[in-house]
């Protein structure tokens, strides 16, 4: 139980230093926005997604690209934490792997929840309305998204050895993740194969109930919905409290 | 026995970093392990706080197998790295109240113990500054009062000097006598200061490709060396005649010096001065630690290390 204690420093950790790094989250802040006006606006005009709009349409997309980026990333850089031997210390100490997993875990989630937090509160800017439903369904499905691909990235992170795989999981995990979950098009009339994958990515499941929640445009019910995310939570947690056992 | 080791070894693809080693270390000792680079000290560390898993054998600290138990051994123990691992973008104090969090250095505590070791290294002034900002000295530092945070019951300290000016030095040292001392803490340690080593290990341990070459008190392997050394800079020595005299045990020829180890230097420096020739420097001294170790290893410990402290955390920095 003295765990606990521990949990709470590596995760004090993770939130001081991204709170500290400004110019990072302005950045990653600026990014969302301009994907929203630029991609939003310009494309938007010549496309009809129903009465809401082609903003608001791609509203939770461009959201989950947020929260994606930021832990995924997070979760990559124990690779360096390996290097500049400060996890050693962590390593060395009475901390179990697990409990070091879930500090890292919950500080990745925290640094998306915050940074989708942001972005969240632009959501009127756009032509998105809260209720209190509606707010709440947003902020879990986010904070199940960041647990769930926060944990990827550290399970992966954690059996690299250098920065080198970083492009190839962007590449070949993050951009198809991405692309293939109709956070940018509606995954009603897609072609065969497309629809295939479409529909085996959990992430269309998470745009899906961010997307119903906001805008009452709902592909499948709310509780396939929440059902995908809270398995691919659990699948990731368990695979990545593994990967960091194994870790060397 | 609070450390004992059988057989362990770590074998790299091609190299074995530590070759079956056994010892044993007794509570409330202060164990020194010497070595020149690359004999394996590190790796022997590493191994004994379970954070690399050994090729072959095992070892017990405070009574758990490091692995079948790793968890409770780590509980045992503290370690100071000897290479950076203080997190540069956070300030000095963060550091240490994150360290006191993770080993579960109790609330009311904390504060306390984060002041003493502060000011133990001379830190307090910058305890709210960013590691980012310190020079590497200070870093060795800040990493030295973390080891020493959670009070451990068994505390491995690789290189804790290394770098440092002689005063901060001094400090140390006496710091880890008085742990030693007063709350019996057992002290594994590193270094490459032979004085250092000489007073304050209870016992050194000398290691070279991964094998244990000596394992005594520092006063008996001198001993073992010899009770008095003589050493002078001479052109043609009559090597064969010295070594012919009752008194003496040892001497060798090299580089233009000749090493005479004797019984009684003061009493027979005459008549081994008279049957070396001409002589243009000689002492007579007791052997020192560093004399073991280069008859041990045939190499010299580098006094100073070949890239100092900063180089060593600019390359962390790349
Ligand atoms: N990860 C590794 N892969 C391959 N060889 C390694 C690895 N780590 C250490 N070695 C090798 O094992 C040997 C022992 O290294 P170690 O770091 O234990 O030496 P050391 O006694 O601590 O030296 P120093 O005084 O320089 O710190 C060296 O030859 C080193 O090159
Ligand atoms: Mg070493």
């Amino acid at each position: 139980m003295s765990d606990l204690w521990g949990i709470y420093a590596l995760w004090y950790r993770e939130v001081k230093v991204f709170l500290r790094e400004k110019s990072r989250l302005v950045s990653s802040t600026v990014n969302p926005l301009i994907w929203m006006v630029a991609f939003g606006g310009g494309l938007g005009a010549s496309i009809s997604v129903g009465e809401a709009g082609y903003q608001a349409f791609i509203f939770p997309g461009v959201l989950m690209l947020v929260v994606l980026f930021t832990t995924i990333f997070f979760g990559l850089y124990v690779v360096w934490d390996k290097k500049i031997d400060f996890f050693k210390e962590v390593l060395v100490s009475p901390m179990s792997r697990a409990s070091i997993f879930v500090g890292k875990m919950l500080g990745g989630c925290t640094d998306g929840f915050i940074q989708s937090g942001i972005i969240i509160l632009f959501g009127p800017l756009f032509g998105i309305t809260y209720t209190a439903y509606s707010l709440g369904a947003v902020v879990l499905f986010v904070i199940l998204l960041a647990m769930g691909t926060t944990s990827l990235g550290l399970a992966i992170g954690s059996q690299m050895t250098s920065f080198e795989g970083v492009g190839l999981v962007q590449s070949f995990l993050i951009m198809p993740l991405f692309f293939l979950s109709g956070a940018l098009y509606p995954i009603d009339n897609l072609p065969g194969w497309l629809s295939w994958v479409t529909y085996a990515n959990p992430l269309t499941y998470i745009v899906d109930g961010m997307r119903g929640a906001l805008l009452d445009l709902n592909s499948f019910p709310m509780a396939i919905d929440l059902g995908v995310a809270a398995v691919y939570v659990a699948v990731l947690v368990a695979v990545g409290t593994y990967a960091f056992k194994k870790m060397s | 026995m609070i450390i004992q080791t059988f057989g362990i070894t770590k074998r790299y693809k091609n190299i074995t970093a530590v070759n079956r080693v056994d010892l044993s270390i007794e509570e409330g000792e202060i164990f020194g392990l010497l070595g020149p680079n690359g004999a394996g000290k590190t790796t022997l560390l590493s191994m004994l706080t379970t954070l690399l898993p050994p090729t072959e054998g095992t070892a017990k600290v405070n009574g758990y197998d490091v692995r079948k138990e790793p968890g409770k051994v780590r509980e045992s123990i503290g370690m100071v790295f000897q290479t950076p691992s203080s997190d540069e973008i956070l300030t000095g104090r963060e550091n240490l109240y994150l360290h006191a969090l993770m080993y579960g250095v109790a609330k009311e505590e904390r504060k306390r113990r984060i002041g003493k070791a502060l000011e133990l290294v001379d830190l307090t002034d910058r305890a709210n500054d960013l590691v980012k900002t310190y020079s590497g000295g200070m870093r060795r530092r800040l990493e030295l009062a973390r080891g020493l945070l959670h009070e451990p019951k068994i505390l491995f300290l690789d290189e804790p000097t290394l770098g440092l000016d002689p005063q901060t030095r001094q400090h140390i040292w006496e710091y880890i006598g008085r742990l030693s001392e007063e709350q019996g803490v057992t002290i594994i340690v590193t270094t490459h200061y032979m004085e250092e080593a000489d007073s304050l290990c209870d016992r050194v341990a000398i290691i070279d490709h991964g094998e244990i070459k000596a394992l005594d008190s520092p006063s008996i392997l001198k001993m073992k060396v010899g009770k008095s050394m003589i050493r002078a800079k001479v052109e043609h020595p009559k090597l064969e005649y010295i070594k012919g005299l009752p008194y003496v045990t040892k001497a060798d020829y090299k580089d233009g010096i000749v090493t005479i180890i004797l019984n009684e230097g003061g009493a027979h420096i005459q008549e081994v001065l008279l049957n070396l020739g001409e002589v243009s420097f000689v002492e007579l001294r007791e052997p020192t630690l560093n004399d073991v170790f280069l008859q041990i290893t045939g190499k010299e410990i580098r006094e100073e290390p070949a890239d100092d402290v900063a180089e060593i955390y600019a390359r962390a920095d790349s």
